[in-house]
């Protein structure tokens, strides 16, 4: 186990090299360079001044250099000033935003594993009848349908039909409920499929049987004999399900206007603000790298029957 | 059965988008701009007063496009790396798993961005970028397959019948390893329709004047409190359209393996 943990950690270090290594040669390889003058079509700099200003920012030395020292800078959290919002660093904007897209994917995620497992759950105890339709094509929506196209509906019920819940903003927890839950339909309908088909299968199993047998009533041997073996393969679900909030937060922050790390990077993307978005990439990839790993290790504990 | 209705309808007014469209999709009417909808603009006209309801079908058209096209890329990267990583084992073998595994590491929608940056806006570089990162899968999928296909004793015997490397991969192990590919194949067609849609919805995917149902909700969600029918009318084409091949999935899934069901 121990071997193992220390194996995939090591492993961890050159997925974000060639993280890292990818994302900065997208952005040498993209059009347009902090050499040229801010507004388009103005008269270009003197070569004096662009020469100065290759050196302040580097771009003079070798390729290989200039990553070495964009690594070295990105592990101490420094990637420079953001090119729209000139006076802000980088580093300063994460801060203030990464903290709310962590609340609102923690809340979703909460939501998702609760409104899943209890979804899934109902579906297999009611197999082929009412609550299960219900359940699958809660799900099937949930998976099939995008998250920005799902929030539409959502507004158009919930804001103009029956108006419980504003547009947008992030102000007070009313304004949490429309972003939360479009963020956790997905993630949801993935639990609740996983959950009622690994329900299934332990229900049938001869262990579920036998717990029936000895005359157990049907609440403790759902509860305690098939629900605990049915959990541990959802377990593996965490780490995709950590990718579909953090990359389905891009949308769902910009259609209801929640000033997290998302919409930033939607932003930046239109505003090609590349130190904001190397940063937000890297961000969500050690993220999503280490979440991996910490769900591999929990499964190996969790399930007494995979040894490493 | 119904989802293949309706990706049968979708396909008919991709192809003939140019006939179905009652005004061309650029044709702007400054008279009549944000209008719900009228017998003259059945679902209504956008910010520059264009015709919705064209706007709509040629977005079908770039929809399953992009579905279609971009799966046909994937394949043709991903199934032959798979291939033969699987079959020569070895030194090549894991330096091609090692580089898959960097690759799936990375999630999936955030790489496609990063590329899309790097190339701009496109229905070509769409493809590209597609291309570029969603090989992987298939790849992983054809390696396993081929590993245990090419230990099977009919391999073995064409082996022994003195078949080449690359006649025993083709005509023996590949055409055995095509069910988990086509299942693949049909579950990457939404996903790319939804990429596309998610890409153009943040302003990276399609360029415009070319309609893009993504796109369209993107832009239509800003003024979705006064005019409604901007985006709610592509938000129900996209939705529409997702469920039918998810279910068509799953029906192709359990038609071909009746042991994934």
């Amino acid at each position: 186990m121990l071997h193992y943990a220390m194996s995939r950690l090591l492993w961890l270090v050159p997925t974000l090299l060639a993280m890292a290594l990818v994302t900065f040669l997208v952005m040498h390889a993209t059009p347009g360079s902090p050499l040229d003058p801010v507004a388009e079509g103005a008269n270009p700099l003197s070569p004096e001044s662009q020469k100065a200003l290759a050196a302040y920012y580097g771009l003079d030395k070798p390729l290989w250099q200039q990553f070495a020292i964009f690594v070295g800078k990105a592990v101490r959290g420094d990637f420079g000033f953001s090119f729209v919002y000139k006076t802000r660093t980088v580093a300063e904007i994460l801060r203030e935003t990464f903290p709310i897209s962590l609340l609102l994917g923690s809340m979703a995620l909460v939501l998702a594993v609760a409104g899943g497992l209890t979804l899934g759950i109902l579906a297999a105890i009611h197999q082929n009848r009412g609550w299960d339709y219900v359940s699958v094509s809660l799900a099937t929506v949930g998976v099939a349908v995008p998250n920005f196209v799902l929030a539409v509906f959502l507004i158009i019920i919930f804001s103009f039909m029956l108006p419980l819940f504003p547009t947008g903003g992030w102000d007070s927890p009313r304004d949490w409920v429309l972003p939360t839950v479009t963020l956790a339909l997905a993630p949801m309908g993935i639990i609740a499929r996983f959950t009622r088909a690994s329900m299934l299968e332990v229900i049938r199993a001869d262990f579920t049987l036998t717990a029936r047998a000895k005359g157990l009533a049907e609440g403790p041997v759902i509860f305690k004999h098939a629900l605990k073996n049915a959990l541990i393969p959802v377990v593996t679900l965490l780490g995709p399900l950590f990718a579909a909030v953090g990359t389905g937060s891009f949308f769902v922050e910009s259609i209801f206007r929640v000033p997290g790390m998302g919409r930033f990077f939607v932003l930046s993307m239109t505003g090609r603000d590349y130190p904001m978005i190397m940063a937000v990439v890297l961000t969500y990839g050690v993220f999503l790298a280490v979440m991996n790993l910490v769900v591999d290790l929990a499964y190996g504990a969790l399930d007494p029957r995979i040894r490493y | 059965m119904a989802g293949g209705a309706v990706i049968i309808i979708l396909c008919l007014v991709a192809i003939f988008a140019d006939v179905l469209m009652p005004l061309p999709y650029t044709k702007p009417n400054f008279g009549r701009l944000n209008e719900a909808p009228t017998r003259a603009y059945p679902l209504g006209t956008d910010q520059l007063g264009r015709d919705m309801l064209s706007r709509m079908i040629y977005g079908a058209r770039v929809s399953m496009l992009v579905g279609l096209l971009s799966q046909v890329i994937i394949v043709a990267i991903g199934v032959p790396i798979g291939a033969v990583s699987g079959y020569l084992g070895g030194r090549a073998d894991l330096v091609i798993t090692r580089f898959i595994d960097v690759m799936y590491a990375f999630p999936r929608l955030l790489f496609v961005i990063l590329v899309m940056s790097m190339l701009g806006a496109g229905l070509f570089n769409i493809f590209i970028a597609i291309g570029l990162t969603g090989w992987v899968g298939i790849a992983r999928q054809t390696r396993a397959q081929v590993l245990t296909i090419k230990q099977k004793e009919y391999v073995e015997g064409a082996r022994a019948l003195g078949s080449r490397a690359g006649r025993l991969l083709f005509r023996h192990v590949l055409p055995n390893a095509l069910t988990p590919i086509v299942v693949a194949v049909t579950f990457g067609i939404p996903e790319a329709i939804f990429t596309e849609a998610a890409l153009s919805f943040i302003g990276v995917g399609i360029n415009p004047p070319i309609p893009s149902w993504g796109q369209m909700v993107g832009e239509g969600q800003q003024y979705i409190r006064s005019y409604w029918h901007l985006c709610v009318f592509p938000s129900i084409a996209i939705a529409v359209t997702m469920l039918a091949f998810t279910f068509f999935g799953d029906g192709v899934r359990d038609a071909l393996d009746p042991k994934m069901k």
